[in-house]
C-alpha cells in the first residue's frame, strides 16, 4: 500500500509536467493545426533560463519564474513569425520538418549558451518531505501540483470568460469564419504560440528542482507531452491535463511493478492503443479522418 | 479526378509517362557505369565510406519515397525497419553463426512481417494521426532495442558482426562493399520505377491524390497501401543489413526518432515522388554534416537553420523548387 501510494505520488508529479506540455501541444493544434515538435526544446529552455536566473543571478523565485516564461514566450512568438507564417502551404510534412529544424536549432543554441553541463538548482521552498501514510511527498511535487492548477484554472477562465480567450476558441473552430467576423486570426494564432511555449517554460521551470537538465532533455519530454495529450484527446484543454495524469501515474507503476527499463515504453504503448482503439482520445469528440 | 494541367519542366523531364524505355535503359547504363568509374577511380578510404553511406541512405530514401512520396501514406518511423534488418542479421550472424547469405532474407523477412503486423491497424488512420502512430512504433522498436539487452547487446550495442561472405568470396574492402552497396541501389531503383509505372504504380498514386477516388474506381486501397508498406519496409531492412556488416557494430543511437526524421528530410528535401530526387536528398543529407563540422560547436544551430529555410522557401524540395524558380525566371523573361 504504502509502495503504491509512493508510485503515486512520484507519477502524479511527472504527471503533472506532461499535463502542461499536453496543454501546450493541443492549444498549438487548435489555433494551426500543427504539431510542434520543438515543444520539448521550449521546455529545456524553460528550465535552464530559470536555473541560470534564479542560481546563476541569485534572483527572487518569483521574478525569475516570470521572467522565464516571458522570455520563452517571447521566443515562441519569434518562431511563429519567422518558420511558420511565412510557409506558403502548410502541408504536414513541411510542417515536420520545419518544427524539427526548429527542434534542432534550438537545442544547438541550448548547447551554446548552457554548454553540454547539466544543471539543477534548489528546490522552490526548503520543507522537509510530507509523510502522507508512511509514502513521503516532496515539497517540490506539491508546489508543482499547485502551480498545474492554478495554470490549469487560468487558462479555464481565459477561455471561457475573456474575450480574446473566446476569440481564440472561435480561430480554432472555423478560422475562416472567424476572420470575417473580425477577429484578427493572424494575431491570435501568435499568442497561442506564445502562450503554449509560455506553459512548455512553466514545465521546465518547475521540474528544475527535481531532474537534471541539459540541452538534450527536451526532445523525450516533448514527445511524451505528445502522447499524453493525444491520449486525452489533441485539441482538448482538460483532455491534455487528464491525459497527462493518466499517463505520469501509469509510467509510474510501470517502473513500480513491471520494469524500470520500460519506463519510455509506457507513453508509445498508451499512443498506439490509443490510436488504435479511440483515435479521437479519452474526451476528444472531434471527428477523426478515419479511412 | 484531376484537370489536365501543364506540365512542368521536371514532369516533362522526369514524368514516368513520357519517357520510354529504351530511354531509361539508357540511364540505368549512363548510371551503372558512373558507379563502375567512381568506384575504380576513388581510392581514398574516407571517401568510399562517405559513397557507401550515400548509397545505404539513398535506398533509405528510396523505400519511404514509395510510402510517402508515391502513396502519400507518411511514417515517422521507418527507421524502425532499418534497425530490424540491421539486429536480425547481426544476432543471426554473431551470436547463433548464420552465414550472412541466410541472414540477408531472414533480416528482410522479419522486417516484412512486424510491417504487415504493424500495418494492418496502422495504415486505417491518415495524416497527423497516420504519422503519430508510426512514430509511436518507432519509438517502442528503439526501446525494445535499447533495453532487451540480452539478446541486443542494450544501449552500449551490439559488436561482433562478421564481414558478408558466400563460402569461398569475403567481402572485407571498402571498394568492394562499394559495388555491392550500389548494385543494390541500382537494383532498388529498377524495381521502384518499374513498379511505379506498373498499374500498381498508378493505383499508388490514385491513392495519393485522393483515396476515397481511387476506392470508387476500384483500387483496392486498404490491400495495396499495406503491400507498399511491407515493401518499403523490406527495403529498409536491406539498407540494415547491409550497414550492420559494413560497421560491424550496430547500435540502438543509430535507429532512433531522428534517424527516421532524417529519413522523412531526405525525402522531402530531394523531392517527393521523385526517384532521382531521393538520390540526391540522401547525397545532400550525407554530405551535409560532413561539411557542417568545420562549425564545430554551431552545427546542430547551422543544420536546424538550413533545414526550416529549405522548407520555408522551397516546400517541394530543392529539385522541384529549383526548377520551378527557373520556370518562373523563364516566363517572366520571355514576356
Amino acid at each position: 500500500m504504502q509502495e503504491i501510494l509512493q508510485y503515486f505520488f512520484s507519477g502524479v508529479t511527472n504527471g503533472a509536467i506532461y499535463a502542461v506540455i499536453a496543454v501546450g501541444f493541443s492549444m498549438l493544434y487548435n489555433s494551426t493545426e500543427l504539431i510542434n515538435f520543438a515543444h520539448g526544446e521550449f521546455v529545456m529552455l524553460g528550465a535552464l533560463c530559470m536555473i541560470s536566473l534564479s542560481a546563476g543571478f541569485e534572483m527572487h523565485l518569483v521574478p525569475a519564474f516570470l521572467i522565464t516564461m516571458a522570455a520563452v514566450g517571447a521566443a515562441g512568438m519569434l518562431f511563429e513569425r519567422l518558420a511558420i507564417r511565412p510557409v506558403r502551404h502548410p502541408q504536414h510534412v513541411v510542417l515536420i520538418i520545419i518544427t524539427v529544424g526548429a527542434s534542432i536549432f534550438l537545442r544547438g543554441i541550448g548547447m551554446l549558451i548552457w554548454g553540454k553541463d547539466s544543471y539543477t538548482m534548489p528546490p522552490f521552498s526548503a520543507h522537509s518531505p510530507v509523510d502522507v501514510a508512511g509514502a513521503k511527498l516532496l515539497a517540490q511535487s506539491v508546489w508543482i501540483l499547485v502551480i498545474v492548477m492554478t495554470l490549469t484554472a487560468g487558462l479555464h477562465l481565459f477561455y471561457r470568460r475573456s474575450l480574446t480567450g473566446k476569440a481564440m476558441t472561435a480561430c480554432a473552430v472555423n478560422k475562416k469564419a472567424a476572420w470575417i467576423v473580425g477577429i484578427p486570426t493572424k494575431w491570435m494564432v501568435l499568442l497561442a504560440f506564445g502562450l503554449a511555449t509560455a506553459m512548455g517554460a512553466v514545465a521546465g521551470a518547475s521540474i528544475a528542482p527535481i531532474t537534471m537538465s541539459s540541452y538534450g532533455m527536451g526532445t523525450i519530454l516533448g514527445l511524451k507531452g505528445f502522447c499524453a495529450a493525444m491520449l486525452g484527446g489533441l485539441g482538448s484543454l482538460w483532455g491534455a491535463i487528464l491525459g497527462g495524469f493518466l499517463l505520469g501515474i501509469l509510467e509510474a507503476m510501470g517502473v513500480g511493478f513491471v520494469s524500470s527499463g520500460l519506463k519510455d515504453a509506457t507513453a508509445f504503448v498508451l499512443l498506439l492503443a490509443v490510436l488504435y482503439v479511440r483515435p479521437q482520445g479519452i474526451v476528444g469528440s472531434r471527428k477523426v479522418q478515419r479511412f | 479526378m484531376c484537370a489536365p494541367r501543364e506540365l512542368s519542366v521536371l514532369e516533362k523531364f522526369n514524368g514516368s509517362d513520357s519517357m520510354d524505355s529504351r530511354y531509361r535503359k539508357i540511364v540505368y547504363i549512363v548510371f551503372a557505369v558512373a558507379v563502375v568509374c567512381i568506384g575504380l577511380a576513388v581510392k581514398n578510404a574516407y571517401y568510399l565510406q562517405m559513397l557507401i553511406f550515400i548509397g545505404l541512405n539513398t535506398l533509405l530514401a528510396l523505400s519511404l519515397n514509395m510510402l510517402m512520396g508515391y502513396a502519400g501514406q507518411i511514417s515517422l518511423g521507418h527507421a524502425a525497419f532499418y534497425g530490424i534488418g540491421a539486429y536480425m542479421t547481426a544476432v543471426l550472424t554473431a551470436s547463433y553463426h548464420v552465414p550472412p547469405l541466410l541472414a540477408l532474407p531472414a533480416a528482410i523477412g522479419a522486417a516484412m512481417v512486424v510491417a504487415w503486423i504493424v500495418g494492418v491497424p496502422t495504415l486505417r488512420l491518415t495524416g497527423y494521426y497516420l504519422g503519430m502512430g508510426t512514430l509511436g512504433f518507432g519509438m517502442i522498436v528503439h526501446i525494445v532495442l535499447r533495453e532487451w539487452s540480452s539478446v541486443t547487446g542494450g544501449a552500449s550495442g551490439f559488436v561482433g558482426i562478421p564481414p558478408l561472405a558466400a563460402g569461398p568470396l569475403v567481402i572485407d574492402s571498402e571498394q568492394h562493399y562499394f559495388f555491392l552497396v550500389w548494385a543494390m541501389v541500382l537494383l532498388c531503383i529498377i524495381m521502384c520505377t518499374r513498379i511505379i509505372d506498373s498499374r500498381v504504380g498508378r493505383a499508388l498514386r490514385a491513392i495519393h491524390d485522393g483515396e476515397m477516388a481511387a476506392a470508387a474506381v476500384g483500387v483496392n486501397t486498404k490491400k495495396l497501401k499495406l503491400q507498399v508498406f511491407i515493401l518499403s519496409a523490406g527495403m529498409a531492412a536491406l539498407a540494415g543489413f547491409l550497414y550492420a556488416h559494413l560497421i560491424y557494430f550496430v547500435s540502438p543511437g543509430t535507429f532512433g526518432f531522428l534517424a527516421s526524421i532524417r529519413i522523412v528530410t531526405m525525402v522531402v528535401i530531394g523531392g517527393m515522388a521523385s526517384i532521382w530526387g531521393s538520390l540526391f536528398g540522401a547525397s545532400l543529407l550525407t554530405l551535409l554534416p560532413e561539411w557542417l563540422h568545420a562549425f564545430s560547436e554551431f552545427e546542430m544551430v547551422v543544420y536546424g537553420l538550413i533545414l526550416m529555410t529549405v522548407m520555408i522557401f522551397l516546400p517541394r524540395g530543392l529539385t522541384r523548387g529549383v526548377l520551378d524558380l527557373f520556370e518562373r525566371w523563364r516566363k517572366t523573361n520571355d514576356r
